[in-house]
This record gives C-alpha cells, structure tokens and sequence, in this order.
C-alpha cells in the first residue's frame, strides 16, 4: 500500500498519561482491534514514560506493561507495535524483553540536547533487528542547527527514523517548518514530528512539518496523551485524506474507534484546559500537567504557577520531582 | 606517618577532581595520574601540578607497579573489568569509581569499616553516594518496602564515560539501594538537565515504608543526623527541606554542592563519589600505619 506520510498511534503510550497508567488488557485490545480495522501502520503501548515508567516518580502501572504490549502483539494482524525506551529510565533487559514479545520498533527518546545516552539503545535495538526511532524530545528548547548536530549523533548510532519532538506542545508553525527543514537538508533517514495540541496548534504544526518534509507523524486518536493530547489522529488522516496525502488510514473507520471504543474510556474529555495550554505557553513538559493539578490541591496554589515556575527553572522530561518542591515553595510565599 | 601510595586511573572529570582531593589529602600519597590522550586536560592538569602521567593506559602505568598501592579507576564499567583483573594480578588495590560492581558496594556513612581487606571496593555511583545514606537511615526507623532515586546532574557534569553508562549506573545503584541501603526493592531514574547556569546536583528519594503512622519529627531528626554524617566529607551536601509525608510514603530531597575543585560548584555529584572514595583510602592508609 501507498503510504505518503506514515501515522504512528501513540495514544496507548502518551495517553497513558492522561489515563493515569490506568490502562487494562481489554482496553489495549480494543484498542488495537480498532487501530489495525482502521489500518493504523504503527501502535506505540508502554508506560507514559516508557518502558519502566512505572515508578512512584511517574505513577505506577495498574497493568504491566508487558502485558499490555503482549496483548497488543497478540491482537494486532497488521500493524506494528512499537515500545519507548527513555535512557536514564528504561534499561536494555526492558528492551530485550518487549522484543521478545514481538514488537517491531523501538524509539528511544533523549532531551534534545543529550541524543549521545540513547547510543546504548539504539545499538541494542538494531542488533534485536527492530526498527529504530531517535525521539528528540523538548525541541522547543534548542536551534535548528543544534537539533541538526543532535540528529547525526543518533543517525550515527544507528537510528532509522529522527523525529522532532514538541513535548512541551509550545513550537509554533514557523518554528516547526525551520526545524524541518534543517533536518532534511542535513540528515539522510527520514524525519518524524510528535506534536502536543497545548496551543491548539498540533495539525497546524503536522501540517507545517509534512510540508516541510517530514514522512512521519505521530497522532494520539481522540487527543488522548498527555496535556491536551496529541495530534488528533482521526482528524490528521482526515486533512491529509482531503488534501490528496495517503496515510492508508479508513478514515470512517478511525472516526468510529475514536468515538465508540475511546471516548467512552477517558477520564474526561481531551480538552485545552488552562492547565494544558499553561504547558504549551511556558513550555512544560506534557506529563507535568496532572502532576500539577495534583500538588495543586495539596498545596493550595494555583497549577499554572507550578508549571510557570517549572518553565523558568528549564524542567526536562521527566523532573516531576520538581513539581512538588515548587508547590511547596509557592505555599510558603 | 607513612602515606599510602596511590595513582588515579581516567583523567576525565572525576579522575581530575579526585586528583584536586588527593592533593589535600594527609593520609595520601599522589604518584601517577593515568590517561590513554596525552593532550586531555586532566593529564595536562597533573603534569603541572608536578605528577607523574602515563598516557598508554592501565598497561604502561604496570611497568612499574611499584608506584602505588592503591589504584582509583576512574574509566568506565567495561574497561574496569579488565582494569581490575590486571591490578589484582598485580597485589595492587582497587577503588572502582565506575558502575562496574566488581568489589563490595561500599558507602562510607554505612559500611566503611566492612570490608577492611577488599581488593577491590566499588563507590557505586554518584546518586548512588547520595541517597543511600538517607535510605539506609530510613531503614534503621522502619522497613523499607522500596525506595526509588530520581537523580538529576548538570548535563556538563555528565562526560562520555556517564553517558555511556547509564544502564549500568542505573543497574549498579539499585542494587545498592537493596544492599548496602536495606530496602526490599530499589530503583534508580537518573536524568540530565541542560539549564544554563548548570543546576546543581539534585537528589529524590521516594520511599514506601511498611506503616503509616511515621512520626516526623522522629523521621526528620534521624535524616539531619545523616546530613551532618555525609557533611564530614561532603560539605556540600543538604537536605532542601522537611521530607513530605503522605501515608507509607516519605519523599525526601537532597541537593548535593561541590567543592569546584575541578568543575564548577554545581557538579557536587563528582564531589560525593570522588570525596566518599578519598575517604575510603584514607581509612586504609590509617589502618595501615597502626599495623
């Protein structure tokens, strides 16, 4: 099949999030049911965080999450799953194990400006014989030309696909198109972009970049990921599908996941929130958000100032720790 | 007193604060800091504090292996395998500073007197230096069911060898947060942060204790106690705040300065693996003297 840009699912991992890594068996394997009817060609299931995510950091697993991708492995008869491995996070007995399982790629996810400790990753996972995915992470915090330097590190160790990551959901259209951009003029594999909607702007920016060049996007199907989601999958195969761009996706089929299978299993729905789009406006990573709204309660102040603050202290992916610590502080002033 | 004769093996950035420790050090005696890149900065910082360099590795510095007594590997996990097999070989003493694990997991506020006769005693790693001393005083109060670190450096305090090994630094601390910390389960996060100015070291300790009726005061008192214990040798070490306590769960956090004897003050994370190694030679050199 013909496929002009390539959708990865990521709602059974960046929704994760949003669901509180709450996720069962059953649902993954509607899920996935669903996903592969529709003819998703990749579905990403691990912890929010990647592979063992589950931590009191984070928030435990109610199911693990090698449950979750054997199911998904077992359920799906054409798409591929694929797992995320964060170094520093995830170790390479996570990654031994998801491949026997049966997955099919690996993207292993650095902050942008440290791609060197996915090397040990990336190396295993081509040696597993899985297709590699370097996930540059924040990318709203470095220059085009540093992304660029960041890229080759991964393109040298191994990595069949770049993808530029907005975790923060805070990249506007123009600074997604320059990013691009950079990237296909200097690397040689193709290029990925994960949006978050924080601002409203997760198709714009999908948009942006596939004009740009790239050949992959990530879409979280109802918005389900962290924040306020991701590019909302249905509605990506849909634009594309309108503007002449196969994704191979059915797009009433997608339409019909999202509202019958997972609609009826979020918290509540994917909104902008003034929390999520906080996110989006101080740059904070995605996952930060229920963290926030949590200590909020606790602390009695207001989330936006947590992630306000988060923002100016240059949090990266994964320092929930500094949620609570600024909480506290905030309470004292 | 006779001083113990010891080489620094890795002339990167632990290899060259350790060098800045051992210069001050009553007990010890700096002969040979060993490199394989002549041109680093680290040999180029011991030449001009008068030591001697090797810069052809492990196996140049063997041709006189009467220059030390003790080695401080400072490399990397998978050349200490080899490194220590050549030193034992050798009747040399190891002090590993790599995640490698060869010797006895060792952390000076818990264990420093264990293994007096060890060839070989592993420093774990940096977060593994500051969180084991607050799980372990948490484990003399009640049973620690787990405990997970989430250890956050400067990523310019980070050099090659870290990044190459980060699974192992993650593998190594949380098997000494069981052993050598006392909780039924460990797990280890390490994160690098980029921010300019750097950030300093920061440490979290997340722990699940066996009841829910901590007392806090109790608690607090205990890891105060533990501050002043890691301050002896690692000034900089302090807890930021009172540990939050929600039902069996106590989360405790620490920031660690350094010393800015090589990098600047924000990578106290050299300063509490290189400071707690210095300290274990010393206790070497001491029991040797009263031999």
């Amino acid at each position: 099949m013909k496929r002009d840009v390539i959708i990865t699912e990521v709602a059974l991992r960046d929704g994760s999030h949003a669901m509180r890594h709450q996720f069962t068996e059953e649902q993954v394997r509607a899920a996935v049911t669903g996903l592969d009817e529709a003819n998703v060609p990749y579905i990403e299931v691990t912890h929010g965080d990647g592979l063992g995510g589950s931590t009191i950091q984070y928030g435990h697993s109610l199911t693990d999450e090698f449950k979750l991708i054997e199911a998904a492995v077992e359920t799906a008869k054409n798409a591929k799953i694929a797992v995320l491995s964060l170094p520093g996070i995830a170790t390479k007995p996570n990654i031994k194990r998801a491949a026997d399982l049966g997955v099919s790629m690996l993207r292993v996810a650095t902050h942008v400006t440290e791609a060197d400790v996915s090397l040990q990753h990336l190396n295993l996972g081509k040696e597993l014989g899985l297709e590699t995915v370097g996930f540059l992470m924040m990318s709203h915090m470095a220059e085009p030309s540093k992304i660029v330097e960041q890229a080759k590190i991964m393109v040298n160790g191994g990595a069949d696909v770049i993808y530029l990551v907005d975790s923060a959901g805070a990249l506007l259209p123009y600074q997604v198109t320059e990013r691009i951009k950079a990237l296909k003029q200097e690397i040689d594999v193709p290029v990925g972009f994960h949006a978050h909607n924080n601002l409203s702007l997760a198709v714009a920016n999908s948009l942006a970049a596939i004009e740009a060049g790239a050949e992959r996007i990530d879409g979280s199907i109802r918005c389900l990921g962290a924040g306020a989601g991701n590019t909302q999958t249905e509605v990506i195969a849909s634009v594309l599908d309108k503007m002449g761009i196969q994704t191979g996706i059915d797009i009433y089929k997608i339409m019909d996941v999202a509202e019958d299978v997972i609609a009826p299993i979020l918290p509540q729905p994917q909104e902008i929130t003034r929390g999520s789009l906080v996110l989006g406006y101080a740059g904070v990573y995605s996952s930060f958000l229920l963290h926030a709204n949590k200590a909020s309660e606790k602390f009695g102040v207001d989330a936006r100032d947590i992630l306000m603050e988060i923002g100016k202290r240059k949090a990266v992916g994964g320092q929930e720790d500094m949620i609570l610590e600024v909480a506290a502080e905030l309470q004292q002033q | 007193m006779s001083k113990l004769k010891v080489a620094i093996l890795g002339s990167g950035n632990i290899g060259t604060d350790l060098m800045k420790k051992i210069m001050r050090s009553p007990h010890l005696e700096l002969t040979t800091v060993i490199g394989i890149d002549p041109d680093s900065d680290g040999l180029r910082k011991a030449r001009e504090a008068g030591f001697k360099t090797v810069h052809t590795g492990l196996d140049g510095f063997l041709e006189n292996p009467e220059e030390a007594d003790v080695v401080f590997d400072a490399t990397s996990a998978y050349a200490h395998i080899k490194h220590a097999e050549q030193l034992e070989a050798h009747g040399i003493r190891a002090i590993d500073l790599t995640p490698a694990a060869v010797g006895p997991l060792t952390v000076p506020t818990v264990n420093l007197h264990e293994n007096p006769d060890a060839k070989n005693v592993n420093m774990i790693t940096c977060g593994g230096q500051a969180t084991i001393p607050i799980i372990h005083a948490v484990s003399q109060l009640y049973e620690v069911e787990y405990a997970e670190i989430v250890a956050t450096i400067a990523s310019k305090s980070a050099g090659p060898a870290t990044r190459a090994n980060i699974d192992e630094f993650i593998a190594t601390t949380s098997r000494a947060i069981e052993v050598v910390g006392g909780a039924k389960k460990g797990r280890t996060v390490m994160i690098l942060n980029p921010a300019e100015p750097p950030i300093m070291m920061n440490d979290t300790i997340h722990l699940i204790v066996d009841q829910t009726l901590v007392d806090e005061d109790a608690l607090y008192e205990k890891l105060l106690q533990t501050e002043q214990a890691v301050q002896q040798y690692v000034p900089g070490y302090r807890l930021k705040s009172r540990p939050f306590v929600e039902e069996n769960r106590i989360s405790v956090f620490v920031e660690v300065s350094g010393a800015a004897d090589y990098l600047p003050a924000y990578a106290g994370n050299l300063d509490i693996i290189t400071a707690a190694a210095v300290k274990i030679a010393e206790e070497w050199s001491k029991a040797k003297a009263t031999v």
